[in-house]
C-alpha cells in the first residue's frame, strides 16, 4: 500500500551562536516531516503489513528530501534520527509498523552510511503536537558529541486519521561539544556501537 | 546602530498535496524563513530606534533571497506573502515594528515589486511562541482565494533578549479555494488592492 501523502514539510535550521560564541562553520540539520492518512484509524487491525510497507515508501522519499534540504552529499550526514506521531484515532503500533520494520534500510540507502541504529520516538497527539526527533551518529551510536534532538510541530497535523512521520538529519554534532566520551575521530566502526 | 547578531535561522517548506479534497494539479507551497537576532534595545527604553531598521536591510534581503530559493527560486510562481516578528520578553512591542520597513520591501523587491501591502503581526512571547503569519496576495490585497496564513516558530527563540523575525511565501491561493471574491485573474485596478 502507497502511502496517501497530505503534505510533506522540509524544515532547515543553521545554527550561528550558541552560549554567546561563534559556531563556524554554523551546525545545519534539516527535517522532512510526511502527513498521511491512516488506513488503520478507527478499528482494530491485526494485520500492519500495509503501514510496513508505507515506511519502506517514506524512509526513502522523507531521507533524501532532507538531505536534498541540506543541499549535502549523502555520505556528509553525520547524524540520524526518525519520529511519527499518530492521530487520536490511531494506535502506537500503528507508528511502530511505520518507523521500525522497514524504515531505516531505505534511509540508509540515500546516506550511503548507516551502521548505527537510527535513533526514534513515538506518540500519540492532536494537531500541532510537538515532536522531539532524536539524533545519534551514523556509524557508531556512542559518540556523544552528535546525541542530539531536533523539535517539529506542523500546526495542522496530525488529525484524528492521520499520522505524521518524519526524519532528522544533521551535518555536525551539538554545537560547542565539551563533555567527553568517544568523539567521531575515534569511531572503530566494527558494531555501529563505537 | 549596532550590528545585526544572528543567532540562527530556520527555513519551513510545506508542500501541500490536498486537504480532503481533489489533489491538486500542482502542489501548493507554502514557506517561512526565520532569523533569530539579538535584540540591542532590550532591557532598557531606548528613544531612538528608527535607526536600526536601515541596519536590518541586508538580512531582510538574504532572506527574502533564501526563502525564495527554497520555493524554487522563480520569482513569477510567487502568489502571496506576509511578514511577522516575534519580541522576546525583554524587548517592546515597537521593537518588532522596527521589521515593516526592512522585511517588506526586501521581500517586494525580491519579486519585482510587488503592489500590495504585505500583511503583518507581531507579538511578545518567549521561547516557542507560535507566530500565525498572515498572508495576502502580492498584488492585489482583495484577492479572496489567497487569505492564508502560516504557522511559524522555533523551539528555543526568542530568548529575553533576542527578536525573531519572520518572512512568509506563497505559490497559489488555498489548496481548495471556493468562497468566491475577487480572483487573482480578475485583478483590474492595479492599486494594490484589487
Amino acid at each position: 500500500m502507497p502511502p496517501e501523502i497530505r503534505k510533506i514539510v522540509t524544515i532547515v535550521e543553521e545554527v550561528m551562536q550558541e552560549g554567546e560564541r561563534q559556531v563556524a562553520p554554523p551546525s545545519r540539520r534539516a527535517a522532512a516531516v510526511a502527513i498521511i492518512r491512516n488506513p488503520f484509524a478507527g478499528h482494530y487491525q491485526d494485520d500492519l503489513g500495509p503501514l510496513i510497507e508505507i515506511g519502506e515508501a517514506l524512509g526513502g522519499l522523507l531521507a533524501a528530501r532532507a538531505v536534498a534540504a541540506l543541499g549535502i552529499e549523502g555520505a556528509q550526514v553525520e547524524s540520524y534520527g526518525k519520529a511519527a506521531a499518530v492521530g487520536a484515532d490511531g494506535e502506537l503500533e500503528h507508528a511502530a509498523a511505520i518507523l521500525h520494520p522497514k524504515f531505516g534500510a531505505p534511509f540508509r540507502k540515500v546516506l550511503g552510511t548507516g551502521a548505527a541504529l537510527i535513533p526514534s520516538s513515538k506518540k500519540r497527539g492532536g494537531l500541532g503536537v510537538p515532536l522531539d526527533i532524536p539524533l545519534g551518529h551514523t556509524d557508531a551510536a556512542f559518540v556523544r558529541s552528535h546525541f542530539d534532538g531536533m523539535e517539529v510541530r506542523i500546526a495542522d497535523a496530525p488529525r484524528a486519521a492521520e499520522i505524521i512521520v518524519a526524519v532528522a538529519i544533521a551535518a555536525s554534532g551539538r554545537p560547542h561539544p565539551r563533555i567527553g566520551g568517544l568523539t567521531k575521530d575515534q569511531i572503530i566502526g566494527a558494531d555501529g556501537l563505537r | 546602530m549596532p550590528d545585526v547578531a544572528l543567532r540562527k535561522t530556520l527555513v519551513y517548506i510545506e508542500e501541500v498535496f490536498h486537504e480532503g479534497g481533489p489533489p491538486a494539479a500542482t502542489p501548493l507551497l507554502r514557506g517561512g524563513v526565520c532569523a533569530v537576532i539579538a535584540n540591542p534595545f532590550a532591557g532598557r527604553y531606548v528613544q531612538d530606534i528608527a535607526g536600526f531598521m536601515e541596519d536590518l536591510e541586508p538580512l531582510g534581503r538574504g532572506m527574502a533571497a533564501r526563502l525564495l530559493a527554497a520555493l524554487g527560486g522563480d520569482p513569477a510562481l510567487i502568489e502571496g506573502y506576509g511578514k511577522g516578528a516575534i519580541i522576546g520578553e525583554a524587548g517592546e512591542l515597537e521593537h518588532g515594528a522596527l521589521w515593516h520597513v526592512p522585511g517588506g520591501y526586501a521581500m517586494r523587491e525580491a519579486l519585482g515589486d510587488a503592489k500590495a501591502i504585505v500583511p503583518s503581526t507581531k507579538k511578545v512571547g518567549g521561547p516557542g511562541a507560535r507566530l500565525d503569519v498572515p498572508i495576502m496576495h502580492i498584488n492585489a490585497s482583495y484577492v479572496r482565494s489567497h487569505f492564508d496564513s502560516l504557522e511559524i516558530g522555533i523551539a528555543d527563540a526568542p530568548r529575553a533578549g533576542e527578536l525573531l523575525l519572520a518572512l512568509v511565501m506563497t505559490t497559489g491561493p488555498r489548496i481548495h479555494a471556493r468562497v468566491g471574491g475577487l480572483q487573482a485573474a480578475d485583478i483590474a485596478e492595479h492599486d494594490g488592492l484589487r
